[in-house]
């Protein structure tokens, strides 16, 4: 059937066509529909693990009882299942195991820009690389068989313009999975790792590099077209493989599907038919510098971009650089016009915005932050965050700056500001480090029962499962509690009531020991949200303060702006503001941040 | 030849949809279709900008600055914001609606005065589309998608019917349909008054 396909879709559909019955990830863009499709197909147990470490090794034991299984995250969600991937990559899989990983190539909504072809080097992995949704489809179902033949996991690499873009491919039925397949059987020289073992796979794992080379030489992934323009031939993969198609169409072109371990007598033949070699990878110069090594003179890096994506106008640039011609006028290309930036906001009624409203006014802590969408309390309108690191990591790094602070007469208060999917993804083993040291660390724990960022999915800490049923709900504190947080300093607060939550704050912090405070609302995307009557602003009583828009409510706009001088010679700035009904919630967080009563249910 | 088109707004707006519909339509009428989307966090009122390509074959998804034959914009600002990417014989069809962001509400940064009017004095060909306002007569802000759709069907290379049809498929008929269905028409009529600046050029 011929369908309109994303690249995420099209690689779910194919690993269901292949039989795939195993479906563990954690969310995170730009890989997050791969595991949102694979649940909504039958056959397939598809679950919403705690992290990626979980959702590999959920996957590696599916692998182990003969059903073919897929694990799914984003690039940096791969750093965390590394520990598992390495160990991995010595025993290799049962029924076939795909990883799919989608590296974020222009860091739209990450930490960093990273290559996880690397995995393939460092693991001694396969890795597929599919150009579009097609491949991704086509690729993904072939993964489990290489996978299989190879008793190795297999690496599928997608990128932000194969994840996200939709074409058109054709489908085709599911291979039922035989029974016979299935089941477990005991092989403790392979399956326990103990240093007796190591030896005797290292040396399976030589002998599998060598098989993998050989197939990867034959592969039907690996596409050697010979074009009418001979001056510079092109070695590309990923996405590139379109650009480069878009802006030489009549150059030979070597397309790398199966690009770990490399074809090199392809490349050979490819660089015997040209001038120049070219690599247009995207990320890391990998290829690049593994065909040079071969003794393939090959470049790339030197004149494409270091990172983000590859466009056509970059890559015509580059080979005009390359062929030292004249390069087309810059003047042609239309400039921006400047315009505001307009970064992601907090929803209106966001439960995080009470909290956000405090902790901009505290100018004498230090907060680190973490990754969720409460991330976003490091902009304006609150400035809310010191540091933001990785998954997880606001607890860790509190710890060391309340140490460090310790005994320094001068110390700062120190926050970590964690949501509950975070938090039970890789916050835990954090806090009882920092309750086990007795760190004078206050966390605050955004509990919204959502994976909101991500687009809400469920966790332990929602009370539901992937597939909507009910699950028991995660009690954070109890939990934080058995971390060895003293029972009076774990406090559950309603992040909308403003002024509570302000006197526990300012308690906790002044608490010279460990605190949790547990602020609890649903997300107002999540089905748990209960809509209230929008507010309205009594011009009457607002004297234009502005305190309301420290708030950051995407529902508050201002009318009007003035600006007095007083006798003092002071400035004084106004601003009159509206409530966006159709916006508004309700939450009444504004109403209460407003000094003059100025702010009512409409 | 490829048709390039950007559909852009903020997050929320239904500007994936939208572009959705559009790459179905070219579908349908037997063209190859991508759709691609340059997006970060931008479920929570975010810069969204889906590009559509079309034609007989598409290679690279991503549409060059300057190429675009039409840019449908949700929100006058982001209009402004994507417009070096319409071609001199490009059109935008912008719907004049304000969506100003806290960072703009905090006095951080400037809301453009008029975008309009710096989009004409920039020689670029506007479509003024009042969608969101025309939805909310219509009864529902969420209307706004399919009355800019109806807007664009004039401007688009296949039959208007068969976006309209797209459009409705989305729906299981019922109440919901009609109520999208008598938005594209309104859409249509409002692109109807500038007809003959579209046979101008």
């Amino acid at each position: 059937m011929r369908e309109f396909l994303s690249g995420n879709e099209a690689a779910a559909r194919g690993a269901w066509e292949a039989g795939v019955e195993v479906a563990a990830a954690y969310p995170g863009t730009p890989s997050t529909e791969i595991l949102a499709t694979l649940a909504g197909l039958p056959g397939v147990y598809a679950e919403w693990s705690s992290n990626e470490k979980v959702a590999l090794e959920a996957a590696f034991g599916a692998s182990l009882t003969g059903r073919r299984a897929i694990t799914a995250m984003k690039h940096v969600g791969l750093n965390v299942a590394s520990d598992t991937l390495m160990t991995l990559g010595l025993v290799g899989a049962k029924a076939g195991l795909v990883i799919a990983v989608s590296d974020d190539i222009g860091f739209s909504s990450s930490q960093n820009e990273q290559d996880s072809r690397f995995w393939g080097r460092f693991v001694h992995l396969p890795v597929l690389e599919p150009a579009d949704a097609a491949d991704a489809y086509a690729m993904a179902r072939d993964a489990f068989s290489i996978s299989e033949r190879h008793q190795v996991p297999v690496l599928l690499r997608l990128t932000t313009r194969v994840s996200h873009v939709k074409r058109t491919l054709s489908t085709a039925e599911r291979e039922v999975p035989e029974a016979a397949r299935h089941g477990y059987t005991r092989d403790v020289e392979r399956w326990i790792i103990t240093p007796n073992h190591v030896g005797k796979r290292l040396e399976l794992r030589a002998q599998r590099d060598v098989a993998l080379a050989q197939e990867s030489a034959t592969s039907r992934w690996n596409i050697l077209e010979h074009g009418a323009e001979r001056k510079v031939g092109f070695v590309v993969s990923g996405a590139a493989v379109h650009v480069v198609r878009e802006a030489f169409p009549q150059a030979s072109v070597l397309r790398l599907g199966f690009s770990h371990p490399l074809p090199l007598a392809l490349a050979r033949e490819l660089a015997a038919s040209v001038e120049h070699v070219m690599v247009v990878e995207e990320s890391e110069p990998l290829v690049e510098t593994e065909l040079n090594a071969a003794g393939i003179a090959a470049s790339g890096r030197k004149w494409l971009p270091a990172h983000g994506e590859i466009t056509a106008p970059a890559l015509e640039s580059a080979v005009a650089r390359l062929l030292g011609e004249p390069q087309a006028a810059d003047a042609r290309v239309p400039k921006a016009k400047k315009v505001f930036p307009r970064p992601p906001t907090l929803c209106a009624g966001c439960p995080y915005m009470g909290v956000y409203f405090w902790l901009g006014q505290l100018t004498d802590a230090v907060i680190c932050g973490d990754i969720g969408c409460y991330t976003l309390g490091c902009g304006e309108p609150w400035n809310a965050m010191d540091s933001i690191i990785a998954m997880g990591a606001s607890l860790g790094v509190a710890h060391g700056m309340a140490k460090s602070f310790a005994g320094n007469g001068a110390a700062k208060p120190v926050l970590a500001v964690i949501g509950d999917s975070t938090f039970l993804h890789s916050g835990m083993p954090a806090l009882a480090n920092i309750t086990y040291h007795g760190a004078n660390v206050t966390v605050l724990l955004l509990d919204n029962r959502s994976t909101a960022m991500t687009g809400g999915q469920d966790n332990p800490g929602s009370g539901y499962r992937l597939d909507g049923t009910p699950a028991p709900r995660l009690d954070f504190v109890q939990l934080v509690k058995a971390l060895g947080v003293r029972p009076e300093r774990v406090r559950a607060v309603d992040p909308y009531d403003l002024p509570a939550f302000f006197k526990v704050l300012r308690e906790e912090i002044k608490a010279p020991e460990p605190s949790v405070i547990i602020a609890e609302r649903p997300c107002v995307l999540s089905r748990d949200f209960v809509r209230r009557r929008a507010l309205a602003v009594l011009e009457e009583k607002c004297n234009g303060c502005a305190r309301c828009l420290e708030v950051g409510c995407p529902a508050i706009t201002v009318t009007r702006r003035s600006r007095e001088t007083r006798a003092s010679g002071k400035v004084v700035e106004r601003a009159w503001v509206r409530i966006e009904s159709g916006l508004c919630t309700g939450c009444d967080v504004c109403a209460k941040a407003c000094a003059r009563g100025a702010i009512l249910a409409s | 030849m490829i048709f390039d088109l950007l559909v852009v707004g903020i997050g929320g707006q239904g500007v994936l949809t939208a572009a959705e519909v559009i790459a179905r339509a070219a579908l349908a009428s037997g063209c190859e279709a991508t759709k691609t989307e340059v997006t970060g966090m931008s479920q929570r009122g975010g810069v969204v900008c889906s590009q559509v390509r079309f034609g007989e074959r598409v290679s690279a998804s991503e549409i060059r600055p300057g190429a675009a034959r039409l840019l449908i914009a949700f929100e006058a600002a982001e209009g402004l914001r994507w417009s070096h990417f319409l071609a001199p014989e490009g059109c935008v069809l912008l719907d004049p609606w304000r969506a100003v962001p806290p960072i703009v509400s905090c006095g951080v940064h400037r809301y453009p005065e008029d975008p309009s009017s710096e989009l004409k004095t920039a020689n670029i060909r506007i479509l003024e589309i009042a969608a969101r306002a025309t939805a909310e007569r219509l009864g529902d802000a969420r209307l706004a998608n399919s009355v800019m759709l109806g807007a664009a069907a004039s401007s688009l290379p296949f039959p208007e019917l068969a976006l309209r049809d797209e459009v409705l498929r989305r729906f299981d008929h019922g109440e919901l349909a009609a109520r999208n269905a008598a938005a594209f028409d309104a859409g249509r009529a409002l692109a109807c008054r500038y007809t003959p600046q579209i046979a101008e050029a």
